[in-house]
């Protein structure tokens, strides 16, 4: 395995989506040393994943890949042994990143909530299918359900007509009302209204359901079938696919590591991105789910106020109160409804790691609790995926992170001997 | 993102050989052939759900490495690809 020398940037961004793009060009365009890592292959994202999609994608990439910026794509942040250096892996390296200034461009996942079957093979996640196809997955002729909340349903459905799949139908949990009121409100967001007729005339023809979800998917080892709730009648549809999500989480481990405070599960950033530990800024999803506009700006003003060029970041101020009242609909808009708590039966797996059912979760008190019981969320995803179920379902707040913050091997993690032992002080505050 | 313009990889999973498009990850491969990724503690058969890194259900061993996320590797010719099942 080979170790990578020790660059010193001026301004290191972690992750390589919207926001975290923004950050590294403005900050190029400042005069800085900048590197920029992501775990993908490419630049983009979740949601432009390498391809320069729509004029916005194309445009940032493209400014991106012209910069002078160290790009270290395929390389995984975890762990941070002290103040200003970060550890990354490789398929077989390992990187000692220094920095002066970090932007956290960590991005969001998929909100999964547990059902019966939906362990299936074939029962993915809605974004999780679509970068299945992105990545090469043929679904010409294919049935696929859509399930679940926000506003990504709807871009997977277009996305996933227009690559020749077949849409029986998307259940979306929220009500018609709060869709209603949604939609009337959007009149302030003439861009987001063009989005919505573009989807709109792309989605004609399918059937859309709103107060809709999943009850349970059927089949032998792979996915045939699945129960939903049409507005409180039930019906079975065939379908070779189910791809489902109830919205997004943030990705908030790293910051949380870094000492980074967060409230409500989002981290808490001033009014140029900084978080509570000076020198560490943070953009886009983490800071509260608003979609790429609201990344794209939370980047830029990262990236410039972490060269100290204030003024540039403060003209973005007013674009991004716009896109954050967008954001804050948003969140009133898909929030859950109470009976998806119902939704898991005793026997229906929330950790899919360690295969621990609903049942032997129910009578703990907290997730700390249920952890050391059933080894719920103790897995390789460490709770990425049934943390915030169990929050969901149990309301249990999440525990502190320790590293590494993603599962590394072991000659990683013993590599860099004048670190092996991380140290537990304020700066890197592993232990909240 | 797959290339239209060069053509298909070929690679094996779990012995049989598979044609993906060029840029296509593995874990698209190995749904491609039908097969799962990995046996969960259970027993039960998984592919993959998240599509970006974060689940671990698509891991699966490559030219010999174990436990690769599949969803965030891309496919190069030749390569054997090897799963729980």
């Amino acid at each position: 395995m080979s170790r990578n020398s020790k660059p010193l940037f001026d301004v290191l961004v972690i992750g390589a989506g919207p926001a975290g793009v923004a950050a590294a060009v403005r900050a190029s365009e400042c005069g800085a040393r900048v590197g920029i890592v992501d775990d993908n292959a490419t630049c983009g994202g979740q949601i432009w994943r390498g391809a320069s999609e729509g004029r916005d994608g194309a445009r940032w990439t493209e400014r991106l890949e012209t910069a002078d910026i160290t790009k270290l794509y395929g390389k995984r942040v975890f762990h941070a042994p002290e103040a200003g250096v970060l550890l990354a892996e490789g398929t077989d390296d390992l990187s000692e990143l220094r920095y002066t200034n970090l932007i956290l461009a960590t991005g969001a996942r998929e909100r999964f909530l547990p059902f019966p079957g939906w362990t299936l093979q074939n029962v993915m996640g809605a974004g999780g299918l679509q970068a299945m196809v992105k990545a090469g997955l043929p679904i010409r002729g294919k049935r696929i359900i859509i399930a679940g909340t926000g506003p990504l349903l709807l871009a997977v459905a277009a996305y996933l007509r227009k690559q020749g799949a077949e849409i029986p139908t998307v259940c979306e949990q929220a009500s018609w009302s709060r869709l209603a009121r949604f939609t009337a409100r959007l009149v302030g967001y003439p861009g987001k209204i063009v989005q919505g007729l573009q989807l709109k005339k792309e989605l004609a023809g399918v059937a859309f359901a709103a107060n809709s979800w999943p009850l349970a998917a059927h089949g032998g080892k792979m996915l045939e079938r699945v129960t939903i709730s049409r507005s409180g009648r039930r019906e079975v549809i065939a379908c070779d696919y189910l791809a489902c999500g109830f919205h997004l989480v943030p990705n908030v481990e790293l910051q949380s590591l870094l000492g980074c405070e967060i409230s409500g599960g989002y981290v808490l950033v001033d009014d140029f991105q900084q978080t509570s530990v000076p020198g560490i800024f943070c953009a886009g999803e983490p800071t509260g789910i608003g979609g790429l506009e609201l990344a794209l700006v939370e980047g830029q003003v990262a990236g410039y106020a972490a060269c100290g060029h204030t003024t540039e970041a403060g003209k973005l101020f007013g674009e991004r109160r716009r896109s954050r009242r967008f954001a804050r609909m948003l969140d009133r808009t898909f929030r859950l409804r109470r009976q998806l708590r119902d939704l898991p039966a005793a026997e229906t797996i929330v950790c899919r790691c360690e295969d621990v059912p609903y049942s032997r979760l129910q009578p703990h008190r907290s997730w700390r609790a249920a952890k050391l019981e059933t080894r719920c969320g103790m897995g390789p995803c460490q709770g990425r995926v049934c943390g915030p179920a169990a929050q969901f379902l149990f309301h249990w707040n999440p525990d502190s992170v320790r590293p590494p913050v993603f599962p590394a091997r072991l000659e990683s993690l013993v590599g860099p001997a004048d670190h092996s032992e991380p140290e537990q002080s304020a700066t890197t505050g592993v232990s909240r | 993102m797959p290339d239209s313009r060069s053509g298909p990889v070929t690679l094996t999973v779990n012995g049989s050989t598979v044609a993906v498009p060029s840029g296509a990850t593995v874990a698209v491969a190995v749904v491609m052939a039908g097969q799962a990724c990995r046996m969960s503690v259970s027993g039960e058969a998984r592919g993959p759900l998240c599509g970006m890194g974060i689940c671990f259900e698509c891991r699966a061993s490559i030219n010999g490495t174990p436990h690769c996320r599949s969803c965030q590797i891309l496919c190069e010719a030749g390569m054997k690809v090897e799963t729980d099942e």
